[in-house]
């Protein structure tokens, strides 16, 4: 039996990493990968406590995570070759067109 | 004893995936090794007794959303990769920030006493859960498939090609 804090830490570190990427890559699909990664870690986490507490609805909700990612992915991809066809680039530094 | 075992070397294995997608130059071997990721995550959902969620994890993270991330880099190809560094400059920021969200974490989970024993989960859960999204939850059920489809139709919108 591993213990659930075991489960939790390593959900904290995928997320760590995870919004590390977001932080420091250029390119727009690997900060949507990762973003991807963060949203794991936490159903992660709904599931490791489900477990813990003998408790469904966890897994219920990441259930409805699930469909929620696969809607953001469509969704942030079709933008994704908005731009590529609009700008002719996928680095986030050059799509600045809202920076104040 | 071989449960602990098998859940080191998946942890092991996931941490390494994710830190290949986030360090990777190129940006094929990144999905590729987000796929690894997902893939691991996905035994450990099995080994905490979540058959029905380490399903779904495979076929929606890796059999639907991996396949659309690398079509969107194959229809992006002729963009990426074409100038200098993959990572921005503020980077050693960034790590920090990282590090001090996983301490943040860490520290909650640690003062977090969750006692001696797990409750057992119950033998019929996929029958449980099944149930679950048509009684209690089914309004959130409803609401995503609604969403989906809106989200789609949505994309399609977005992404077409325009001739005007």
């Amino acid at each position: 039996m591993v213990p659930t804090h075991y489960y939790l830490i390593l959900a904290a570190i995928i997320f760590s990493m995870g919004a590390l990427g977001v932080l420091v890559r250029r390119n727009a699909l690997i900060i949507f990968m990762c973003v991807e990664m963060m949203l794991n870690a936490v159903n992660l986490t709904l599931v490791a406590l489900a477990n813990q507490w003998g408790n469904l609805s966890g897994q219920v909700f990441v259930f409805i995570v699930m469909a929620v990612a696969a809607a953001e992915v469509a969704i942030g991809l079709a933008i994704v070759m908005a731009i590529v066809r609009h700008k002719d680039t996928i680095n986030v530094e050059e799509i600045n067109l809202l920076k104040w | 004893m071989a449960q602990q075992a098998l859940f080191l070397i998946m942890a092991v294995f996931t941490l390494g995936m994710a830190l290949g997608t986030v360090t990777s130059r190129n940006i094929f071997h990144s999905a590729l090794f987000l796929v690894g990721s997902f893939a691991g995550v996905a035994v450990i959902y099995f080994l905490l007794e979540a058959e029905f969620v380490g399903v779904a994890q495979i076929i929606i993270y890796i059999g639907a959303i991996a396949t659309l991330i690398i079509f969107a880099i194959m229809l992006s190809r002729s963009v990426t990769g074409q100038n200098g560094s993959p990572m921005n400059r503020q980077w050693a920021f960034a790590a920090l920030g990282a590090a001090l969200l996983f301490a943040a974490l860490a520290w909650l989970f640690s003062r977090v006493d969750f006692g001696s024993t797990a409750q057992p989960v119950p033998e019929d859960a996929i029958a449980l859960i099944g149930a679950g999204l048509v009684t209690e939850y089914v309004i959130p059920f409803e609401v995503a498939s609604i969403l989906l489809l809106v989200a789609l139709v949505g994309a399609i919108l977005i992404a077409r090609e325009r001739h005007s």
